[in-house]
């Protein structure tokens, strides 16, 4: 039983928290890179030092101003910084830098497909904030020990307006979120490392209703399908309270990945009051549109950009242009293989089944491919100027993935540059005509299928590499000239 | 053989340039005065070898060729400001412990200069209060009176100064806590306008407020300091940067035509006669000079306090959030929890005024009472922002007293009320929350002839003026030269 089935309309609202790559943190000096030893990313002003104060790093900046463009939102022009307080050990300051009331991106939008159909959904707001560090609770001594090299690290949080109606639509989201992110260069959008987390906000309501129901927020969402689970549970959930004639009661909840269930960590009455107020050691943020129109001009383009230009310009399939946009890797190689070729469906094809067949069977990605984007360019362009054979070429790739050697030293070190001078191929053919006079006979006294056993002897005697159109032309016009 | 502490810090580079003595023998001189004085308990911290080592590296690069205004001259640094590798308390027992990685960037600028510290100068527990009697190391004496407080919260650095067991120090003000203390110890004590000097590595207690600044016996030393310590500093967002005259640009031009403004809320009822007869005398020797005064009015003043008492514990609340015993500083032992912890190391490690600030801080930014309070407080602030700058049209500089009385008993019972305490700061607080410069300066005597401060307040980056203005009035008077036994 789904809820489509029922009375109740699901309302979703999701909070994603994203850490941007950044070389150094939000507000202090120390690398934002993630491993690294315990403790090794951390200065005075991670650590919350007596005496540290803050300097807003600019690359977040212009990192949340083109996810901000990317989203279609508004760009404050003038924006602040807030403090919210609460004491945890891996919050150092006692508060976290965040923004509240003048976030820098708000009034935004993202389209994303859900089984084939086009759904746009709100983005309230984009603010900048600090990530805190790290407990680890340790069993064996009872003690907590804190790891700060987290705490800092810059975070864009992206909230979401509760347009979101399916677990499907929810997963979608997160993935379309995930993919402009790291199209635009500004995260690794990995929910298992955690420079992507979710916070799904999750209420009913009677179908055709416009008030709100009560919500609940599922926290603790370690991957896009726990995201997907965790809902449709709570929306089962939400609808038999419902249904009993019970009220949702307004609560935090953490989703167990182990049973697939939700439970209540607090409810509305043990929330904290963070006591937000502007912080004094930073001034105001002014963004300049001198400044967000060089960010437009420069940032990379969107994959809904690329899928536009390869289906309109290039001809490609739809699900050939999802397939090549589905990475940032992916489409910067494919493009760089086109600029060599300049054959859009060879370079998709080598790309899509050649390519990935290799690198699939291998673990390897488009990232780590042993074949360069220019080299794989030259094989086809190669092909195209029939100096080898499609045939050919296959083999030559399989050399070019295993030894990552250019095509032109393959090829010329197994001596399969395709034959395609005419006087050649006469010789050759001629030669194999004479050599096979029973079979001439019998092809012109019926048999007309021994025209593929010319062929093969013909491509036997060239090791391969006889341009095949033009030896079929010769044996073809050999083979009339002896019917005379 | 001249009494080297006698001489102030000009004098000293004086005599260290042209060899009548070197920075060893000059540091020497202050340490055997501090060591004599330890009654009055100035230092936190007193580190007689770092200080001859590094006089002893002043004298070597002073015959090598080096030059500074402040090269070998010995200072004291409030506790308030980390130096890396020395203790720094704030005064407070949370901190007893703490030996900062790291510096602040005025002891580096000062410390570069080619200055000798002598050690960490006592302090009202994280700068709050006005007697230096809130410090968890013990209250410091007024070296003119020693049952009289020397004014706080930077007691310990005007105490030092004024007892001559440093030729100058560093101090901070965040609502007069430099100059209130200069005006009780007979000293010239600077604060500068807000982010004219770095506030990185100087423990925050209101961060819109607060400012590091100097103490020294005449205007010229302190604006020596202050030159020294100024300018823009990447590592603090709140720092300015700007190309203005050094303080010292303007001293010994005349004040022919100086505008003086003069706030008629600041002369009320209730002063001690003496006082605001010692500032009527200022300001008639400041007119004798060519200055022009004229009457101003600054109509929001009343409420200075009140939004002063709000801001402040607000911000301080939020800045003293991270005193939880995790990383530094105290912690309590034998806890049963985390919240046992928290509570614990502060209730522990805090004195009872810095409890207070906290409470009434976290009270006001509490959800349902901002608007109330925090929100309320900064629009009125607003307010006395614009009187400053509407008077600032009438006139160049703004003349009053520092302080409504004289220096009081240490333990005076009519003070134990925290808000009779908080009086003391009527004349001042106004200028942190206009962010405005200003400086007190020794200019009489109170009925037990102890000393008078007047401020002077200036317009935004005005410090030359200001300066200028003191050196003038100093020079043509004596208060200055007044030395304690």
């Amino acid at each position: 039983m789904t809820l489509e089935d029922t009375e109740y309309e699901a309302v979703i609202g999701l909070e994603v928290h994203l850490q941007l790559a950044t070389n150094s943190k939000i507000f202090a000096p120390s690398s934002a890179k993630f491993g690294g030893e315990v403790n090794e990313y951390i200065d005075p002003v991670t650590l919350g030092m007596p005496g540290a104060l803050p300097v807003l790093n600019k690359k977040t900046v212009e990192y949340a101003v083109m996810l901000g463009l990317a989203l279609k939102c508004e760009i404050r022009r003038e924006s602040h910084f807030a403090r919210k307080h609460y004491f945890y050990p891996d919050l150092p300051k006692g508060y976290q830098i965040s923004q509240y009331d003048e976030p820098l991106c708000e009034r935004g939008q993202i389209t994303i497909d859900v089984d084939g159909a086009e759904r746009t959904i709100g983005i309230t707001r984009i603010h900048m904030e600090e990530d805190a560090g790290k407990n680890i609770h340790d069993a064996r001594t009872g003690c907590s020990l804190v790891d700060l090299n987290r705490a800092g690290v810059p975070l864009l949080e992206i909230v979401s307006e509760p347009d979101i109606r399916t677990p499907q639509e929810a997963g979608q989201y997160l993935r379309t979120i995930r993919q402009i992110a790291r199209f635009l260069g500004i995260s690794d959008g990995n929910m298992e490392e955690g420079s992507l987390r979710c916070d799904a906000n999750v209420s009913l309501r009677p179908r055709g209703s416009l008030k709100f129901g009560t919500r609940t927020e599922i926290k603790n969402l370690n991957s896009f399908k726990f995201v997907e689970k965790a809902i449709e549970y709570e929306m089962a959930r939400q609808a038999s309270v419902l249904r009993s004639g019970n009220k949702v009661i307004q609560a935090t909840m953490l989703f167990d990945s182990a049973t697939g269930t939700t439970r209540v960590m607090r409810t509305k009455e043990d929330s904290a009051d963070y006591r937000y107020f502007p912080d004094p050691d930073l001034p105001a943020l002014l963004v300049e549109d001198s400044w967000i129109s060089a960010i437009k001009e420069s940032m990379p383009k969107l994959p809904s950009e690329f899928v536009e230009e390869l289906t309109k310009k290039f001809s490609l399939s739809e699900y050939d242009a999802q397939v090549l946009t589905a990475e940032r890797a992916h489409i910067d190689y494919y493009l760089n293989v086109y600029n060599v070729c300049s054959n859009p469906k060879a370079a998709c094809n080598w790309v899509t089944s050649e390519l990935f067949g290799y690198l699939n069977k291998d673990g390897k990605t488009i990232e780590t491919s042993p074949v360069k984007a220019a080299d794989l360019g030259e094989l086809i362009r190669l092909i195209d100027a029939d100096e080898i054979s499609g045939k050919m070429a296959k083999i030559v790739f399989e050399e070019m993935y295993t030894t990552s050697q250019p095509p032109a030293a393959i090829i010329a070190a197994k001596g399969l540059k395709q034959i395609t001078d005419d006087s050649a191929i006469e010789k050759l053919v001629e030669q194999v005509l004479n050599d096979n006079p029973t079979q001439i006979e019998q092809y012109l006294g019926g048999n007309e299928r021994l025209f593929g056993f010319f062929v093969g002897q013909a491509m036997k005697v060239s090791g391969g590499s006889a341009n095949p159109k033009k030896v079929n032309d010769f044996i073809k016009a050999g083979l009339e000239k002896r019917r005379g | 053989m001249t009494d080297l502490t006698t001489l102030t810090i000009a004098e000293a580079q004086e005599a260290l340039t042209t060899k009548q003595c070197s920075s060893v023998e000059l540091t020497q001189s202050y340490i055997d005065r501090a060591q004599a004085h330890t009654s009055l308990n100035a230092f936190i911290t007193f580190e007689p070898e770092q200080a001859l080592a590094a006089a002893h590296a002043a004298d070597t690069a002073r015959a090598q060729g080096a030059s500074n205004p402040l090269l070998g001259i010995p200072v004291g640094i409030k506790d308030v400001i980390l130096t890396k590798g020395t203790r720094t308390t704030c005064g407070s027992k949370i901190l007893h412990n703490f030996i900062p990685p790291y510096s602040a960037t005025v002891t580096e600028k000062l410390l570069s200069s080619g200055a000798v510290s002598l050690g960490k100068l006592n302090m009202d527990e994280f700068a709050m209060g006005s007697s230096n009697e809130n410090s968890a190391f013990g209250a410091v004496k007024n070296p003119w009176h020693h049952e009289m407080v020397p004014g706080g919260s930077s007691g310990g650095s005007a105490a030092a100064v004024a007892g001559r067991l440093v030729a100058g120090s560093l101090g901070s003000d965040t609502g007069g806590s430099i100059r209130q203390p200069a005006a009780f110890c007979n000293l010239v004590g600077i604060k500068p306008t807000y982010g004219r000097v770095s506030r990185y590595g100087v423990i925050a207690y209101a961060s819109s407020l607060d400012q590091i600044g100097p103490f020294g016996r005449t205007t010229t030393d302190a604006a020596l300091l202050l030159d020294a310590i100024a300018g823009f500093d990447p590592k603090d967002s709140t720092s300015i940067q700007r190309n203005d005259p050094l303080s010292t640009a303007l001293i010994g031009k005349d004040i022919k035509g100086l505008k003086v403004g003069i706030p008629k809320e600041y002369f009320v009822d209730g002063m001690e006669q003496e006082v605001s007869d010692s500032i009527r005398k200022a300001i008639a020797q400041l007119e004798s000079l060519g200055a022009i005064s004229v009457e101003i009015s600054l109509p929001h003043t009343e409420a200075a306090l009140s939004v002063y008492y709000i801001i402040a514990p607000a911000e301080a609340s939020s800045n003293l959030a991270r005193y939880d015993g995790i990383r530094f500083g105290h912690r309590a032992k034998d806890t049963k929890s985390l919240a046992n912890l928290y509570a614990q190391s502060r209730s522990e490690g805090f004195g009872d005024e810095v409890k207070r600030r906290i409470i009434i801080g976290t009270y006001v930014l509490s959800s349902g009472y901002y608007d109330a309070f925090y929100a309320k407080a900064q629009k009125v602030r607003t307010l006395l922002i614009e009187d400053f700058k509407q008077a600032f049209t009438k006139c160049d500089i703004i003349a009053s007293p520092t302080t409504p009385s004289g220096p009081f008993p240490i333990n005076d019972t009519s003070k134990k009320d925290p808000l009779q305490m908080y009086l003391n700061d009527i004349f001042t607080i106004p200028v942190n929350l206009a962010g405005l410069p200003a400086l007190s300066l020794p200019c009489g005597e109170d009925k037990n002839k102890l000393p008078v401060g007047l401020q002077l307040i200036g317009k935004p980056w005005d410090e030359a003026r200001l300066v200028q203005a003191a050196y003038a009035y100093e020079q043509s008077t004596s208060w200055h030269k007044k030395l304690v036994k």
